[in-house]
């Protein structure tokens, strides 16, 4: 790593808050994707289909 | 109509169907997500190994990598949610809703990256964490403004009326974009004027644009990426809540 000079504590804290925030963020869409998936196909499971849904793709 | 005399969908259907959406969507993530980690590296490869400290500013210089990518996309993004909300509003183009509700939690957290590296870089250079000037305190009202709309969406059980009343929110507020922007244009303000997107070209060496280049591509690219997954979510969560209701209807019958 290279010398960040006497303000390295502010530079390495607006990376680390960054890396915080932007972590969070692709946790919590990956969570809610993986949710919403998981629901539907407990719904599907179910023999619950929406009226258009034949044997499609899967989303 | 048989399958052999359907007409074949042109792009706009594809793109406005919710299920043709989540099948062309999908084979978009992966590549995406790969171009955004491929340009993470980079642009972090050069802000800490391969670009100078500024005469002036010294390695805080090194901040601007982040915060101008996280104040373009706090701006970027409500233009989305702009666009989105018109066509909502006028062409009510069933993903628009979908596109505007994705968008506001990524704006908001982008917003408020833009102003905690804005604050860490401030004190170091201008003596201050905080300061009321134009362009700042129009940034911390988008911030208040997403944070609305969020608590709005969520306010709301049917989404589909939710989606009329936000967006004309949305447009209203839309009005703070072009502040953000001329605020340091308009007003005797701490912040510096424009230094990249300006006539004539950025106002800084090569060393020091192309990092942030780099790193402004890896958030637009990042922000794209979330994007796209949080709209198909909410397209899921829609039907996920359409079959909840049949199966509720089913059961009371």
């Amino acid at each position: 790593m290279i010398d960040l000079g006497p303000h390295e504590t502010f530079i390495l804290f607006a990376y680390l808050g960054v890396a915080l925030v932007t972590f969070g963020l692709i946790g919590m869409v990956a969570i809610d994707a993986r949710r919403q998936k998981a629901r539907l196909a407990a719904l599907e499971a179910m023999g619950v289909r929406r009226r258009s849904t034949g044997k499609g793709p899967k989303p | 109509m048989s399958l052999d005399t359907a007409k074949p969908m042109n792009w706009f259907d594809r793109l406005a169907h919710p299920g043709q959406f989540l099948i062309w969507s999908r084979r978009l993530i992966w590549p995406l997500a790969i171009i955004t980690v491929l340009l993470f590296a980079l642009g972090l490869w050069y802000a800490f190994f391969n670009s100078p400290e500024d005469y002036q500013m010294g390695d805080t210089v090194r901040i601007m990598y982040i915060h101008v990518p996280n104040a373009w996309l706090s701006q970027f993004c409500y233009v989305l949610m702009a666009m989105s909300a018109i066509g909502t509003l006028v062409w009510r183009h069933p993903m628009a809703d979908v596109s505007m509700k994705a968008a506001a939690p990524l704006g908001a957290a982008f917003t408020a990256m833009a102003l905690y590296t804005g604050a860490l870089w401030g004190r170091p250079t201008w003596g201050t964490y905080w300061e009321w000037d134009g362009r700042m305190t129009s940034t911390l009202i988008l911030l208040l403004m997403y944070l609305g709309l969020i608590a709005l969406w969520r306010a709301f059980d049917d989404q589909l009326r939710a989606a009329k009343l936000i967006a004309v929110l949305t447009l209203v507020g839309a009005i703070n974009i072009p502040v953000i922007k001329f605020s340091v244009d308009w007003w005797n303000t701490l912040h510096q004027p424009a230094s990249v997107f300006r006539a004539g070209g950025p106002s800084m060496p090569p060393s020091i644009y192309i990092p942030l280049f780099v790193m402004t591509f890896a958030f637009t690219f990042l922000f794209l990426t979330l994007h796209l997954v949080s709209m198909r979510s909410e397209v899921l969560r829609r039907r996920v809540r359409t079959l909840e209701r049949k199966q509720a209807s089913g059961a009371a019958k």
